[in-house]
């Protein structure tokens, strides 16, 4: 019964949204009031029903319920609860319902925090996002239907991957689906000042808030997603460039690009055009990654089950949304003319030339994501383009990012000079160049690792001196306090945001000096690495809620100091017939111990023995990141979506964000 | 997109210009979008396969070899005249004790075994001892075993990695190459369909 009713509200949301898009449009496009004004409590209605619907597929999950062949496949009674929860979106038909209750979630919140937007632009967007939802719905009850039955039911399920029984995966996926679907709002946005031929500041203050959520939940999706393949794939990497985390990048980068040109149109009302292309292009690409990840072009140890079938029905929405999105650009965007001018050398050319790299590394990820497709296709040629390529390809336009990034939000709107912002840097660059050395003179002579860290610490520093100049704590030291706590949220945002990507640079530096060794010990025996000694107490068979295990213990001395005890474990799921490594990580600040089981074999257990420096700080770097995006959120003439900021004209002298 | 991404820095005078710069996206991802809708096609009708690892072997009798026998495993040595006139098509496995894949892949074998199909092994740059040791662990599900311990064999078939899997008709023609573990699913997607069409 409640898998039927799921069904039923999924139907009744797609019809729902239908009516959203045309009232939305129609209404608009007629200038009536009363229908544009229909278009909110329809989104309120289409967010409650698939609500339900997602409500009603969790509940299957929860009980078990066999019947219902997305349970049969992804679940098992012998799962632990939390896991049997997190299956309703860990499998390809309620990821998507979990898709589209946040894509009614957004519409929601812009139908319900919106009143102050003009109503026509509202009613605009709604129907875009109706359209998009509409879209989508259509797609899982044509062809991913989550509640089809299965009879006779089969006693059991046939488990989930145990791969991915881990509360980091269970978490994953829905917070990169926050962030792609952030971007179904930025996009909607985009396309309803196309139809409208008109883009202004009150419309770049609506953009931002968006694109920055949808980033900063992008970003911890990326990061959490990097974290668990650290320490479950059990081999101490933490990124791939695997096509599918490639797919996660795109989006992000884009979206990076994106709130930064915001800025300029709320601020100058200048690159209009260009902001319009990247809100389209952020939502294209986390269309692409959808399709690439369900569809099985590509091959992937994360790709979902393949269906061409599935694939054709993706790639007409993609055609009709992406393709929609780009006519309408080609034919309207002629229109839209910028009224700010301003000098290369100044706030707004910096943030150019950060969208110009962004979308350059952005533009190599994807070739280097698409060719060997591209290449099997045309020419029938294998290859693999792998982390040698991204690696050579990204860091020479990564480098000029990262220097400008400290530069950019010293320089004044307009015009500037570059001599008072070198000025006021000298320090930083200093510092930077002392971390290049030191590293140097310590890691013997390694380039790379010294390079990342002289990033780092110029980040780190560049965005404090970012603070400082603001506060004019060097200048005026004694008023500095107070004039910190007035500075607008956004501004902190900024230099907490740019001080996390230089934490994540520094525990990226950190790796390139790490360390491993392949050990076989018998018990007893003892090796060492990096100055710490490892020895084998034992090893002995433990039982699980639904495995078993081989698991070592392994006693961790420096310099005779017990440091820590560390189990890692060799874990075997019957129902899945699966083997998975649990590695076992000890962490401090500085640096994690990471020590994975392999193989036995006469009596001596395979250790993987790894040092990893500073590996922590990529992901507490990505959650720093996120905060200030958070900050940058939470300012005030945000939160409200500036209705006041709309009324006052956005004067020069409180323009302090970046 | 770089073209593209010059539009901010300087809007061209020539509106034809623009123009064109503003239909390039459109351009873009319609010539993405039709090689995807190609990829889609070509892996419905196979001329397109994102997993499969091709085979200069495929459609070709396997090279000559004679391996020698796996000491105290009981099975016969594998040549390559045991691989032609079969009563019915035959798998090689190559595999090694050393090897994670083969151990997830091992039930499969095992389960084909018991299903009638004849699946012949080499062990691949494995001792001996090690070999048997694995077998004793976990079954053996070869009717002849062969030892590759220098891996010259495993060169001559082009060998992509351990395990892999070769499908070799009645005529003695390698049909097949799969390189990986053999999962449920690629039993039951790939190798049911091809040991039917090839009985």
């Amino acid at each position: 019964m409640i898998p039927e009713l799921g069904h039923f509200v999924l139907a009744l949301a797609l019809a729902l949204s239908l009516a959203q898009a045309a009232v939305g449009f129609i209404g608009a496009q007629r200038a009536e009031a009363r229908l544009m004004a229909a278009a909110g409590p329809l989104a309120a209605g289409v967010l409650v029903a698939v609500g339900l619907a997602f409500g009603c597929l969790m509940w299957s999950y929860v009980v078990n319920d066999t019947t219902v062949a997305n349970v049969v496949q992804n679940s098992h009674s012998a799962k632990p609860l939390l896991y049997k929860i997190s299956g309703t979106w860990g499998n390809h038909e309620g990821s998507m319902v979990l898709w589209v209750l946040i894509l009614a979630l957004c519409g929601g919140a812009v139908a319900g925090f919106g009143g102050n937007l003009p109503s026509a632009l509202q009613a605009r967007v709604l129907a875009v996002l109706a359209l998009v939802g509409a879209g989508f719905l259509g797609f899982i009850l044509a062809t991913s239907n989550p509640f089809d039955r299965v009879w006779p039911p089969p006693v059991d399920g046939q488990g989930l991957n145990p791969i991915l029984q881990d509360p980091g995966l269970a978490f994953h996926p829905p917070l990169l689906y926050l962030g792609y679907v952030g971007f179904a709002v930025t996009y909607a946005f985009a396309v309803a000042a196309l139809i409208e031929g008109r883009v202004d500041a009150a419309w770049g203050r609506w953009v931002r808030p968006w694109a920055l959520a949808a980033w900063s939940l992008l970003t911890l999706g990326i990061a959490l997603g990097s974290w668990w393949a650290y320490y479950e794939l059990g081999w101490g990497g933490y990124w791939f460039w695997d096509p599918v985390e490639n797919a996660s990048l795109l989006p992000w980068l884009a979206g990076c690009a994106l709130l930064h040109s915001a800025i300029v149109v709320e601020k100058r009302e200048a690159l209009k055009t260009w902001t319009v292309f990247l809100a389209l292009l952020a939502f294209g690409m986390s269309l692409l990654g959808t399709f690439l990840v369900r569809s099985g072009v590509l091959n992937s140890v994360h790709a979902f089950a393949n269906d061409p079938e599935r694939g054709v029905v993706i790639l007409a929405l993609l055609a009709a949304f992406i393709g929609g999105g780009f006519a309408l650009f080609a034919w309207r965007a002629a229109s839209m003319t910028p009224t700010g001018i301003f000098a290369p050398l100044s706030r707004e050319g910096a943030l150019v030339m950060n969208n110009l790299l962004l979308c350059s590394i952005a533009a190599v990820v994807l070739v280097g994501t698409l060719y060997p497709m591209f290449a099997d296709l045309l020419l029938s040629e294998k290859i693999s383009v792998g982390p040698p390529f991204f690696n050579t390809a990204t860091l020479p336009l990564a480098a000029p990012l990262i220097g400008a990034m400290a530069v950019g939000p010293l320089l004044p709107w307009k015009r500037a000079r570059l001599f008072p912002a070198i000025q006021r840097l000298w320090w930083v660059a200093l510092g930077a160049l002392a971390a290049f050395l030191l590293c140097l003179a310590l890691s013997g002579a390694r380039i790379g690792p010294a390079l990342g860290f002289a990033a780092a610490v110029w980040l780190i520093a560049g965005a404090a001196a970012d603070i400082a100049d603001r506060t004019a704590l060097f200048s005026r030291p004694r008023a500095a306090w107070g004039r910190a706590k007035g500075l607008p949220r956004a501004a902190w945002g900024a230099a907490v945001g740019h001080a996390g990507l230089g934490v994540t640079v520094l525990g990226l530096a950190g790796m390139g000096i790490a360390t491993d060794m392949l050990a076989a010990l018998k018990p007893g025996e003892t090796t060492r690495l990096a100055g710490y000694e490892f020895r084998l107490d034992a090893v002995r068979d433990v039982t699980g809620p639904n495995w078993t295990a081989r698991r070592a213990t392994v006693e961790i001395r420096r310099d005779g100091a017990l440091v820590t005890v560390l189990e890692p474990d060799r874990r075997t799921f019957p129902v899945g017939r699966m083997t998975t490594t649990e590695a076992a990580i000890h962490t401090t600040v500085l640096s994690d111990l990471y020590v994975v089981l392999g193989e036995e074999r006469d009596g001596a257990a395979i250790l993987r023995l790894h040092h990893n420096p500073l590996a922590p700080w990529i992901w507490t770097g990505a959650a720093i990141m996120a905060l200030g995006g958070g900050l940058s959120l939470s300012d005030r003439r945000m939160r409200v979506a500036a209705p006041a900021a709309k009324l006052a004209a956005p004067g020069m002298g409180k323009a302090a964000q970046a | 997109m770089s073209a593209t991404g010059q539009a901010p820095i300087a809007a061209p005078r020539n509106p034809w210009r623009r123009r064109l710069l503003l239909l390039a996206p459109l351009g873009v991802a319609a010539g993405a979008g039709v090689g995807f809708l190609a990829m889609l096609r070509g892996m419905g009708t196979g001329s397109y396969n994102p997993r499969g690892v091709p085979s200069a072997l495929i459609g070709k009798a396997p090279p000559d070899f004679a391996l020698p026998p796996l000491e105290g495993a009981d099975r016969p040595a594998l040549s390559a005249a045991d691989l032609r006139g079969a009563a019915r098509p035959v798998l090689v496995n190559f595999f090694a004790s050393w090897c994670m894949p083969c151990v997830i892949e091992h039930p499969q074998l095992m389960q084909l075994s018991r299903a009638g199909v004849p699946v012949f092994g080499i062990a691949y740059k494995d001792k001996p001892d090690d070999s048997q040791n694995f077998l004793r662990r976990h079954g053996n599900p070869y009717a002849r075993l062969g030892v590759d311990q220098p891996g010259r064999v495993a060169i001559d078939w082009g060998l992509y990695g351990v395990p892999e899997t070769y499908l070799i008709d009645k005529e003695g023609i390698i049909r097949w190459r799969w390189a990986g573990p053999l999962t449920e699913d690629t039993l039951r997607a790939e190798l049911q369909p091809l040991l039917r069409r090839y009985a």
